[in-house]
């Protein structure tokens, strides 16, 4: 196991009196919703940033929001550390505990509380699934638009603490821009309402701040999300190209010709390969860079965006075109690209590291990410959200081998550099975490930094929220 | 008035007020100055020599412009390249009845947004990064360059709307899109605001992505685009996008909305022309003083309290469906308890008010007063960024000084 990141030193004052939480803690939740038996502990360890894990002192899966506050207010007048956890599906690392922390979980609060489509939202309670949202309002002609991989398990409040996207934020945005308001409970148990059905808050953008904040700032216990009108249709295309950069190249000339698609994904060699032997989705073989295109809206819409693009793709020496005639094609053409992550879990242990970069710097940040894989002697393959710049190479390498797991580590921190040195950011979407948090000085100077912390410790004077993520240890006021 | 021309020269003024504890009253232009309550600070301190566009890739659909950069001069660069700003920056010049240029920085410290709101979003879902120079005169930079970024926590939003009072915004970098290249408008006749409100509703559920929505009572219809609207309300609903799409799916809207009432079709120009004087709230830039009111609510609400309203009140209003607004003049007091009252009543939302005589406003709080809990918590955020209490003191909670 890897062990280059470190964690707060646990508080002793929290474990001396570990049995006297627990008991504590037991009369806070109802019956069977304290966990705190080790063996029951295990799944809690960690998330989906694997390498590293922690046994909490105690899981609590609370049922409603007042118990949520009653158990913030019992651990914030102890100083006892709190991890807010959804279904787990941080690949940052943002949901992994510490030995002194009481781990939060979300995941019975499972309720649709309202669906109102003359306001074109819905209430929901955190820990609703992504997808659970789309499927009780699918009937109805309408859904919910953030779309991250892994929309199947994670919950909409871990979507809200790491403002989470997916394919089609192209064109809907992030979580940020579908969220209307939530309920809040701040760290002394005060329970909160920002926003609602309306679509603008008073004040200070609050929700705006809250969303992203990874569980530092308040306990979502539910939220008002907006719905939107399903289109007439959608359609994705696949072209295959002899290089990157002419996939680059097109992918700016179609945004530069006026047209917005509802998803561009890229896809490198590596990935296509291990995408095809896992989903069979018949991708050309025989190219260097793969694009999948999606236009969504009529018809007519459809046609006229798709000849226009599929004429830009030409002027790059497209080699392959594929434009699907059905919707199983079309589902098999997302197949492949929604299962890379499982796929690449097929062959070798992998970190996916997920920064972004200006559309100008792509073929860049491509070639220069080989160059240190390569320095490195390892293996990537690279799918990313190419509309918008969000990259993700997976990093292969061996978990039961130490020092090839430390160089996996090196090699992912050296791209995240690359993009932010390319004008990017270390994060597009899986958060900072605990995985990139020594990074945050990289990208911002210590002004920056410490205005952020500022503001966090408005929230949480005494950092017992998710303490170790985000922000670097050393240098916090 | 203060107006360096660097960002280095305004972080020393502000540096310098700091440590003597002198409140300024921060703005771009000031034409919406107005917004929130009359700031307690004599010393007034512009961005607007803070101009330019630093950056344009229209590639990558980003720009980055300091923050007294004119919104025209920052349109025209966009309209060589066929792309615009999609949140639709209303121009208060009328409505507030200021003068001057109307910046960008001054767009977004106020979250200007347009009818747009909600599909495309507002102002503060478009603004990807910021420079602003915090209450301790430091420069401070906040989200990134690119369209999608979660590193820390979301300063961007916090600074977006926040009105001069955590920080003198210098450098501001957003999202922009391909201007639509056709456009038309679906006016349906004569609804009542509650039917209108069905409709508009049942059109938003239609595939055919509507835009815009706004119902224009008959008291305020004659006053958009001369009055060439057809006769009684009008219930306007916005298509954009490609030629031969717009066609199609305005011809499938037509035909769904003309079981609810007449439906005549507005062309581009028209289309362009009345969604402007939408976000501008054209109808009541009257040049008077009477009070007015920007209401943001449940949408499906908004027609009970401008019913309930006309029961106490002197009271004109047009609903601005898609930016989740309803506009309200009141022809005499500014009927506040009344009006936030019924906001609370109808599941909550908020009210500010824009416009009033001076007597009035200084009786009045312009923005919606907020819950303890919230007022104690921004109020903790606002001394991260500003300690001393020295930007735009009162302009948010009206009369107190820190």
């Amino acid at each position: 196991m890897s062990e280059a990141i470190a964690f707060l030193e646990p508080r002793d004052a929290v474990l001396s009196r570990r049995r006297e939480i627990i008991e504590d803690l037991s009369e806070l939740v109802p019956a069977g919703r304290l966990v705190h038996e080790p063996t029951a502990l295990v799944p809690f360890e960690t998330d989906g940033f694997i390498a590293y894990r922690r046994r909490p002192l105690a899981v609590v899966l609370p049922e409603t929001t007042e118990q949520v506050a009653a158990v913030m207010k019992y651990c914030h007048r102890y100083g006892i550390p709190v991890i807010p956890r959804g279904a787990g599906t941080s690949l940052s690392g943002g949901a992994i505990p510490q030995e002194d922390a009481v781990v939060l979980g979300l995941s019975a609060m499972t309720r649709i509380l309202d669906i109102d489509y003359a306001n074109r939202c819905a209430v929901v309670q955190a820990g609703v699934t992504n997808l659970a949202i789309s499927e009780a309002v699918g009937a109805d002609g309408y859904f919910y638009a953030p779309d991250p991989s892994s929309q199947l398990a994670c919950t909409i409040g871990g979507n809200i603490a790491m403002n989470s996207g997916g394919a089609h934020c192209l064109k809907y945005g992030v979580t940020t821009n579908n969220l209307l308001g939530v309920k809040l409970v701040l760290v002394d148990g005060t329970i909160i309402d920002l926003g609602g059905k309306h679509l603008d808050a008073t004040g200070y953008d609050l929700l705006g701040l809250v969303c992203g904040s990874e569980g530092q700032l308040g306990i979502v216990t539910e939220a008002t999300v907006r719905l939107l009108a399903k289109p007439e249709g959608a359609r994705p295309v696949l072209f295959g190209f002899d290089s990157a950069e002419a996939a680059g190249s097109c992918v700016a000339d179609v945004i530069g010709a006026g047209i917005v698609p509802v998803a561009i994904e890229f896809m490198d060699k590596p990935a296509i390969e291990i995408c095809e032997a896992f989903a069979k989705a018949g991708y050309p073989l025989d190219v260097e860079a793969l694009l999948i295109v999606e236009v969504e809206g009529s018809e007519a819409e459809m046609e006229a965006m798709l000849a226009s693009i599929v004429e830009i793709a030409k002027r790059h020496n497209v080699k392959t075109v594929r434009e699907s005639q059905s919707p199983t094609e079309a589902a098999l053409i997302w197949k492949g690209r929604k299962s890379a992550f499982g796929a690449t879990g097929r062959i070798a242990d992998y970190i996916c590291m997920d920064g972004t970069v200006p559309l100008s710097q792509l073929a860049y940040v491509l070639k220069k990410t080989s160059e240190i894989i390569d320095r490195y002697g390892l293996r990537v393959a690279n799918v990313f959200h190419a509309g918008d710049g969000n990259m993700h190479p997976l990093i292969l390498y061996n978990i039961n081998d130490p020092e090839d797991a430390a160089k996996a580590e090196a090699a992912g921190m050296e791209i995240l550099k690359l993009c932010v040195d390319a004008g990017g950011c270390l994060t597009g979407e899986h958060g900072v975490g605990i995985e990139k948090r020594d990074l945050m000085r990289h990208q911002f100077s210590d002004v920056d930094l410490d205005q952020q912390m500022a503001v966090r410790s408005a929230f949480d004077a005494d950092w017992i929220l998710n303490p170790s993520k985000v922000f670097p240890l050393e240098g916090r006021s | 008035m203060l107006m360096p021309a660097t960002e280095n020269e305004a972080a020393g003024i502000i540096r310098a007020h700091a440590e003597s504890g002198t409140a300024l009253h921060l703005a771009g232009s000031g034409t919406r100055s107005g917004f929130g309550n009359a700031p307690l600070a004599e010393t007034r301190l512009s961005s607007r020599c803070l101009s330019g566009i630093a950056a344009y890739n229209p590639a990558e659909m980003v720009m980055t412009a300091r923050a007294g950069t004119p919104i025209s001069e920052i349109e025209a660069a966009l309209a060589e390249n066929g792309q615009s700003m999609a949140f639709e920056p209303p121009d208060h010049r009328g409505v507030m009845g200021t003068s001057g240029e109307p910046t960008i920085g001054g767009a977004c410290a106020t979250n200007a947004s347009g009818p747009r709101r909600f599909t495309a979003g507002a102002l503060r879902d478009h603004l990807l990064g910021v420079r602003f120079v915090n209450g301790h005169g430091e420069v401070v930079k906040a989200g990134g360059k690119v369209m999608k970024n979660v590193t820390g926590l979301d300063l961007v939003k916090l600074m977006t709307g926040s009105l001069g009072t955590l920080g003198l915004l210098t450098e501001v970098t957003f999202k922009v899109l391909p201007a639509p290249k056709n456009a038309v408008t679906i006016v349906l006749s004569g609804l009542e605001d509650e039917i209108a409100m069905r409709a508009m509703a049942a059109a938003m559920a239609l595939s055919v992505e509507v835009s815009g929505a706004a119902h224009l009572p008959e008291s305020v219809r004659g006053r958009f685009i001369d009055g060439r609207l057809p006769q009684g309300a009008a219930t306007v609903l916005r298509l954009e996008g490609l030629e031969a799409s717009v066609t199609v799916r305005g011809e499938k809207l037509s035909k769904a909305m003309g079981a609810f009432a007449p439906v005549q079709v507005l062309d581009a120009a028209a289309t362009s022309r009345l969604w402007r004087q939408i976000a501008d709230v054209h109808p009541y830039a009257d040049g008077t003083e009477r009070p007015l009111w920007r209401v943001s609510m449940a949408p499906s609400e908004a027609w009970k309290l401008v019913a309930g309203l006309r029961l106490s009140a002197g009271v004109d209003a047009f609903y601005d469906w898609q930016g989740g607004l309803v506009w309200m003049r009141m022809e005499d007091d500014p009927a506040a308890d009344t009006l936030r009252q019924g906001i609370r009543a109808l599941g909550g939302g908020h009210a500010t008010l824009l416009r009033a005589p001076e007597a009035v406003r200084a009786t009045i709080p312009a923005m919606e007063p907020l819950s303890a809990a919230v007022t104690l918590l921004s109020e903790r955020v606002r001394a991260k960024f500003d300690p001393r209490g020295i930007f735009n003191p009162g302009l948010m909670t009206q009369g107190a000084r820190t």
